[in-house]
Formats: structure tokens, sequence, C-alpha cells
């Protein structure tokens, strides 16, 4: 029994969601269809620690779905550079779940609720999909369920804002047009190589050379990637849907979205195309490069303009997805390790961020403004702690997590003869410290309402975990760190 | 028998101790606000037995956790950290019963919360003291800086506001751009982030660059307080006294310019900074702070503010002694951290005693006042005294010191400067107790000093005095700084 169970681990990590999201739908109770969620998200949870055991053994997993053999079969691959998003993805959508069992209700439909778990389950589904897929059309699928279930979730905050609605439909046709791209880009290689396979693709190219249709293939599948990624200026759609998505929903979007389509850019650049080193290391310098250092700094000068807390951090976010893509295109085995460092950071830090600010919401019952916070520390006093906490580690002082990400990226781009890339990141996180502290000022020093509902551990409980992720990960960074080095390792190798 | 190692821990602790119990304690206030005098007592002792197993040349290190692969915190015992901790935690007994009369005698609110960080910000000292690489250095020197925000913006009022950013601002923003590349930049170098006796860029870094490494540590290090960035300081001052004398005139800038005297000892090196002369250009640097900070202590009136800037000119004394890269300026630079402390903590004492006896702040208000509280203007007298450089005041060796170190290296200049300071130094403050004692009085005032609030100051001015005479350990250890071979 757990035999099958270790061997179809890869399906069943997807699956568990999957199924389950059709199962809630069913259940008209509040509490029953939530804590099902809870029960799926946890398992899907388990079975990714177990997966990740199995790759410590393994260190590669093939399997092939209906037991139709690749190249002709979909295939599904877990290694050493799939299994970060897989963590990410899968205990973030656990800790979003508890969180959101309180504030869930408050925002939307009572009877709606179920088909929003349902929803929330197929997004966790497609993101998880996106990952463990090792076909190029496959992943096209996973990528249409994961950004179709969002768009839906997103909508349902205009129960409390109608211009959810708006964000929504901002959300669906640039989601749709990065989709299409990517596919054409997916049509194009395969009319170049005949295969849908990723490991096929990366073997048949190497034989291909400077053939036009495999550069614009190229091209289409990045630039569609790009746009699901939120690279600047992709990223116009990201912000919107964060801030009028319902509370949890951009707990949830926040820190894992984007993470599973720059895990797939990872994967497409250093993978894929592993062989056409000139196609991607243009690709790095005059595209990618450029792009992240824009998003670094205009992601956190929108940031510093920006009085609405939710689009404050979505700016953030645009900014700290520039340094993972700077990461990658340094395109060092130290660079891009410091980039899954990264990723699996800011995954904790701003999840953390959102939970925080999003349960203020939930207390003052407003949009949170920094002017809505005046006095907030001293009425809640765990979620304030926590949130500064949390800030501390984005901006990346020592201590917190957030400093083994930038401690690594900064000596990474040291050692690649980039000094100056390593100021400029520095300032773009000193720029960082500005907005955050106009947010603690404002909640330490005015005066304010009292509010009277009281803090509740339902609600806090995930934001003290994920609090203490930040902290513990950085006093004891090797996991982390190591993780990060095996999957930089397996992605390119000896090469560099 | 304790190991040195448990000192260590004893040494740090303490404190730490002290803030997390402080808030438990909040119900019994006495019990609470003797915590701080009870933790500087045990942190001391434990100061004392390291300086001891320093003086006898034992090397102790503790590895306390490991980040990752080749980055840890850990503590080890320097003959210059030993000299900084003992400062820190010694002088800590005697501000924490100063705040007690302090913070009683001005009814000041959240006081709780203000013993509680007090304490955070002296076991960040303490830590930066002991600090066995330049990881763990960066990481308390950062919480330093945090834990003093709450105790500079404690009156939560709009100046206190603008001076919180702008004290956050100088010194974050300067520690993140600047030092934390610097220490990355000396990590990719030497690979590892190890400080070693004699330096260890020597060989490592190309001779080229060091003046622009040097320059990075140099700005990074806002809490040295040199020109331009030393504008955190004077704003600081609306902080609570108390904070004033133990953090900004001891533990914070000190662990400034203790930093600078590590990166430039035992990170460059003295030998590496004389043979390529990466350092002259802070000579120059150090001593127009050193005589500019001076001359605009003359116009402050403020007698806070121009304690402030007499602050920035003495730890500019540290900082040139570091640069003029010869042993026995270096020797001097270190006593500096030691006589200044002594001498400053009890001026920035008198200042709060005279603003919680009769509220004042201001200089041209002190007219004639002497004769209303005589031992307090005795020990400013002395302290004083002490920091312009008189014997028998203990501020009279560092300087000789120091002088000695410029004509070591041959910079006949520095010699000048120092002695134009000095003549400064007894300009802007002198007229302080000139102006009690022999200025004619225009109002009548009644100054209260509470006995919590003399005695430390007291204390505090007869030790400038005292330590004159029981100077030689200290320059034992001083002397161990720079092993020559």
């Amino acid at each position: 029994m757990i035999d099958i169970l270790i061997k179809n681990l890869p399906i069943i990590v997807v699956l568990c969601p999957l199924m389950m999201s059709l199962l809630v739908v069913l259940i008209p109770n509040i509490f029953f269809s939530w804590a099902l969620t809870t029960l799926s998200t946890f398992l899907t949870f388990l079975f990714s620690i177990l997966l990740y055991q199995e790759i410590q053994i393994h260190s590669h997993i093939s399997y092939a779905l209906g037991k139709w053999m690749p190249p002709i079969g979909i295939e599904y691959i877990i290694d050493k550079v799939a299994i970060i998003p897989i963590i990410i993805i899968s205990g973030i959508s656990f800790l979003a779940t508890i969180f959101a069992y309180k504030i869930m209700p408050e925002e939307i439909e009572k009877k709606s609720i179920s088909k929003v778990y349902s929803l929330w389950l197929l997004a966790i589904a497609g993101l998880l999909g996106l990952v463990t897929t090792g076909d190029a059309f496959n992943l096209f699928v996973f990528l249409e369920i994961s950004s179709l279930a969002s768009v839906a979730l997103v909508a349902i905050g205009a129960h409390k804002d109608k211009q959810a609605l708006v964000a929504a439909y901002n959300y669906l046709i640039i989601g749709a047009v990065g989709a299409t791209l990517y596919v054409i880009g997916v049509g194009l290689l395969y009319g170049v190589t005949g295969t849908l396979n990723m490991a096929d693709l990366t073997n048949r190219i190497a034989d291909i050379n400077n053939n036009r249709a495999l550069i614009a293939g190229f091209g289409f599948m990045i630039i569609g990637i790009m746009v699901k990624a939120a690279v600047f200026p992709l990223h116009i759609w990201l912000p919107r849907a964060y801030a009028y998505a319902p509370s949890a929903v951009s707990v949830l979007l926040a820190a894992t979205a984007t993470k599973a389509s720059l895990y797939i850019l990872a994967r497409i650049l250093f993978s894929i195309f592993e062989n056409s080193e000139d196609l991607v290391n243009n690709t790095l310098l005059f595209v990618i490069l450029p792009l992240s250092l824009l998003a670094m700094f205009a992601g956190t000068i929108m940031a510093i303009y920006e009085k609405d807390i939710k689009r404050l951090l979505a700016h953030s976010s645009v900014a700290q997805i520039g340094y993972i893509t700077l990461a990658f295109a340094i395109g060092t085995k130290a660079s891009i390790a410091a980039g899954f460092i990264h990723m699996f950071n800011h995954a904790i830090i701003k999840g953390g961020l959102f939970i925080a600010i999003t349960s203020i919401a939930f207390y003052i019952n407003k949009r949170v403004t920094v002017n809505n916070l005046s006095g907030l520390g001293r009425e809640m006093p765990i979620t304030f702690f926590c949130f500064v906490l949390c800030s501390l580690s984005l901006a990346g002082l020592p201590l917190t997590a957030g400093f083994i990400s930038k401690l690594y990226l900064i000596k990474a781009s040291i050692s690649s003869d980039g000094i100056w890339l390593a100021v400029l990141i520095l300032i773009s996180s000193a720029l960082s410290v500005v907005y955050l502290w106009k947010i603690i000022e404002v909640m330490w020093m005015r005066e304010g309402k009292k509010i009277v509902k009281k803090e509740n551990p339902t609600i806090y409980i995930s934001l003290i975990i994920i609090t203490f992720l930040n902290i513990y990960f950085g006093l004891d960074a090797s996991l982390v760190v190591n993780g990060s080095f095996e999957a930089a390792d397996k992605l390119i190798g000896d090469i560099k | 028998m304790i190991t040195i190692e448990n000192f260590i821990l004893i040494t740090i602790l303490s404190p730490l101790i002290v803030c997390v119990l402080t808030p438990f304690t909040s119900k019994n206030t006495i019990l609470r606000d003797f915590l701080g005098p009870i933790g500087g007592i045990i942190s001391s002792w434990g100061a004392l037995n390291i300086m001891n197993s320093a003086l006898n040349n034992q090397n102790t290190t503790l590895e306390i956790v490991k980040i990752a692969e080749g980055v840890s915190i850990g503590f080890e015992v320097t003959p210059l950290g030993a000299i900084f901790g003992l400062v820190a935690s010694f002088l800590w007994i005697f501000a924490a019963i100063y705040s007690i009369g302090y913070m009683r005698g001005n009814k000041e609110k959240n006081q709780t919360r203000f013993y509680a960080f007090y304490a955070m910000a002296v076991h960040a000292a303490i830590c930066i003291a002991y600090a066995s690489d330049l990881l763990t250095l960066f990481i308390f020197y950062e919480v330093l800086t945090f834990s003093t925000y709450p105790l500079v913006t404690h009156n939560q009022n709009e100046t206190a506001q603008k001076a919180g950013r702008l004290y956050m601002s100088i010194l974050v923003g300067s520690s993140v751009i600047l030092l934390l590349p610097a220490i990355i930049w000396v990590w990719v170098a030497t690979g590892s982030l190890e400080m070693s006796q004699n330096g260890v860029l020597e060989g490592k870094l190309d001779a080229a660059y060091a003046p622009l490494l040097l320059a990075m540590f140099v700005f990074g290090i806002g809490k040295a307080a040199l020109m331009p960035i030393h504008k955190w300081l004077p704003a600081a001052m609306v902080a609570p006294t108390p904070v004033s004398a133990l953090l900004h005139a001891v533990a914070v800038v000190k662990a400034g310019v203790f930093t600078m005297l590590i990166v430039l000892t035992n990170v460059f090196g003295i030998d590496f900074l004389a043979k390529t002369g990466a350092s002259e250009w802070l000579i120059w640097l150090a001593s127009f702070t050193l005589l500019a900070t001076s001359i605009i202590a003359i116009y402050k009136d403020d007698l806070k503010a121009r304690l402030a800037y007499s602050t920035i000119s003495q730890l500019s004394y540290i900082t040139l002694g570091g640069a003029l890269a010869s042993s026995m300026a270096t020797q001097g630079a270190a006593l500096h951290i030691i006589t200044h402390a002594a001498g400053k903590i009890t001026l920035f004492f008198v200042a709060g005693a005279l603003y919680v006896g009769a509220k004042i702040t201001k200089i041209s208000d002190l007219n004639g006042h002497g004769m209303s509280a005589p031992l307090i203007f005795l020990a400013f007298f002395v302290g004083s005294l002490s920091i312009i450089g008189v014997p028998p005041m203990v501020g009279s060796w560092s300087k000789f010191f120091l002088m000695l170190g410029a004509a070591d290296s041959g910079y006949v200049v520095v010699i000048g400067v120092f002695c134009i300071s000095t003549i400064l130094n007894a300009f802007y403050l002198m007229e302080i107790p000139a102006r009690a004692f022999f200025f004619k009085k225009e109002r009548e005032i009644n100054i209260k000093i509470p006995k919590l609030i003399l005695i430390p100051t007291l204390i505090t001015s007869f030790l400038t005095i005292l330590l004159f005479f029981f100077i030689e350990p200290f320059q034992n250890l001083t002397s161990m700084i720079v092993s020559r071979i």
C-alpha cells in the first residue's frame, strides 16, 4: 500500500487537491467545506514532504502518466529543482487555508463559500501541476487551470468591492494573452522538433542550429511565462489582482502564484534550452537583466508612493520578483541558487506580510490604507510584532530569512564581477525600508481609535507560524541554501 | 571554576535576560528598575574575567549558531573587544541607576518599554565587542540600531518622529548600502568572514582597491559619525538623557569606532595600511571632522547639542588614531574609548541632572547657578578636564599616546590638529562651569537633584581621576592589540 503511494506520489500531489476540489463543491456547510479543504491541503503538504524525502534518495523521479512511456506519453518529473516550488506551494497553501477560516465568511456570500474553496483547491492543483509536469503542452493546460481559477477567485472579491471585477478582467485578458503566447511558442517548437516532452526537447534542440522558428518559439515561450511571472513591465495585472481579491486569496496568490511561473522560466532558460547557449545568454544579458533592474527600482518606487497597503505590498512583490530574475540573469551556479533561496524566502515573507495586513483589514473592517493604521501597533500587539519581523525580513535585515537571500545574491554578483549590481541591489533594498518604515511608524507613533474586536487565535496562528519560519530560516538556513545549491547544480550542471 | 566561554555567555546574556524580564515585572516597579543595575554588575563581573583572560593572552572562541556553510555567529576574546565590553557593561551599572532617578524625576511615560530596550541596546553593544567575525559584528550592529529606535523616539511627538527617521535612514542606509557589500567583498576576496590580529587582506586584495574598500567601510560605519554622516547624532539627542549618556556617548558611538578600529587593525591590518597608504585620506577627513565639529560645538547654546558635537569630535580622535596606522596611535585610540567614555558619560549625566532638577537645557540659562548645585557642577568640571586632557584626569593618557602615535607615523601636522582641538575643547567645555560659578545670577531657580542622579554622576566623575592612576592593565591590553612581528 505504502509502496504504491510512494510510487505514485508525483501524480498524487496534484490529484489530491484536484479531486478534493470536486468534492468540496458538494458540501454547502461553511465549516465542513473549510475542514475538507484544510485536510486536503494538509495531505498535499504531507505528500510533498514525502516526495522531498524520496528526492533525497533518488534525486530524479520520472513518472509516466497512465503508463504511456515518454516521450509519447505525458511525463511527470520531480527532481531537486522542482521540489522547491512544490514545498513552497503546498506549505503556503496549507497555512493560507487555516488563515481563511475566519476571514473568508466575512468577505464573501455564505452560500458561495464551498464554490470558493473548490476554486481555491483547483488553483493549488493547477500550480502544483505546473511544476511537476515534464511536458510542455501539459504545462499549458495547468497554466490555464491555475489562471482561470485564480481569476474567478479574484472576481469573488466583488462582493466587497466592485473594483475586483475590473481587476479580474484585467488579469483574465492579460493572463490569456500570456498563455496564448506560450502555446504559440510550444507550437513552433513542436513544429521544429516534433516533440513536446521537455527532456526530449532538450536533446533535439541540441541538433538544430540557428533555426529561426526555434528562436521565435523560444521568444514566445519566454514572453508568455514572463507575463505569468509578472516580470516588469508585464506585471500590470498583478497589483490590482492582489489588492482587490478577497483577503485569503491575496495571501495564497502573493506567496505562490508567481513562484510557479518563475520556476518554469528557470526551466525553459537553463534546462530546455541549455544547449543553445548564445540564445540564452543574450536573452539573459539584454532582456532579463535590464528588466530585472527596472523591476527592482520601479516596484520599490511605486510602493513608496502607494497609500493602499495591499497594493503597496503587490508593488513590492514586483520588485522582489526582480531580484529573483536578476539572480537568474547573472547565470552562474551561485546566482541561480541565490534566486531559488530568494524564491523560497520571498514566499514566506510576503505570505506573512499579507496575512498581517489582511487580518488588520478584518479588524478595522475597511480597506487598509496608511492613514487607517494609526495606533494599531498598540491595539494589535501580536499582529504588529509579526508584521515588523516580516518587514525586517523583507528589507533583508540580519537574523531573518531575507538576509540570507540578500547575502547569497550579493555574494554571487560580486564573485561574477558585478559589484555595481551588488550596490544596485542594496540601494533598492535600502529603499524598501522606506515604505516598510512608513507603515511601521504610523502604527507605532500615531494615536488611533480603539477597535472593539480582540485578536483572534484562528487568525494569528498562521501568522505566528510563518513569522517563526522567517526567523528560523534566518538562523539556520542550511536546508534552504543546500537545497537551492543542489537545484542550481542540477539545472546548469558542470557547464559553468 | 567558570570557563571563559561561560563568562562570555554571562556577559552577553545578562542584559538580554534583563530585557526579557523587564516586561514581566512592570507591576513591581522597584524590582523592574533595579534589574538594570543588577544585570550591569553581573555583566561587568563577566567582562572583568574576560579581560583578565585577555591579559593572560588566552584565546577563546565560542560558536553559537551555524547559519549555513561558512556563515556563523560566534564570539571570541580580543584585547580591543575586552576593553569595549568592559566599558559598556561597567558604565551600564551607573547609567541604569541614573535612569531610575531620571525617569522617576521626570515622570516619563512607558518606562517598562524604555528599560527593556535600554537593556537590549546594551546587549547588542556587548555582542559587538566580542564578535568573532564580520557577520556577527554586522548583525549586532543592526540590532543596536533597531533597539535604540524606540529609545530615540521615546517621547513619540513630531520632533522625535523626525529625528527617528533621520536616525534610521542614516544608520540603516549607510550600513546596508556600504558596510554590508564591503563585508561581502572581504568574504569574496579572502574566502571567509574571519578576522585576524594582523589583518586578513594583505596579499588577497589588490592594493589599488584598498582605498575604495576602506571608504566603503568608513562611510558604512555610520555610528562612528565621521563627517558627512554625523547628522544622526545631534538628532538623536531628542531621546531622554540616560539614552544620550550611555548610548550616544558610550555604547552606540563606541560600537561605531570600535568597528572602525577592528576593520583598520584586524581586517586591513596596520602594516598593510601603512605600506599602501590606503588610509591617508582618512587621516585628513578625521582631522577635518575633529576640528569642524569642535568649532560647531562652540556655537551651540543647547547643552546636549554641544555635548553631541563634542562627542563627534572625540570619536574622530579614535578614527584618526586608527588611520595613522602605527602601533602607538592604535594604542592611543583604544585607550581613548575608555577615557572618553568615562568623561563624556559624566557630562551627559550633568546635562540630564540639570534638566530634571530645573528644566534647564540652555547653557546661557546657567549663569550664576553654580552654588545652588555645587557637586553637580564640580562633577562637570572634572569630566571636562578629562575630556580636555589635563592630568591627573584619565583623558590625558589617551591624548598623550595619540600624539606619540602621530609623531611615530610621521604626521607632524596631526600633532598640531590635536593641540588646536584641545584649545577648542577647553573653550567650549569650560564655559559651562565658568558661567555657573562666576557669572551674575539673572533669576532665582531652585535646582533639586534626586540622589539617584547625583550619586552615579559623582562616581563616574571620580572614575576619571581614579583611572589615571590605574591605567596600567588597560595600557597592557592595548599594547597587545597590534602585535609586532
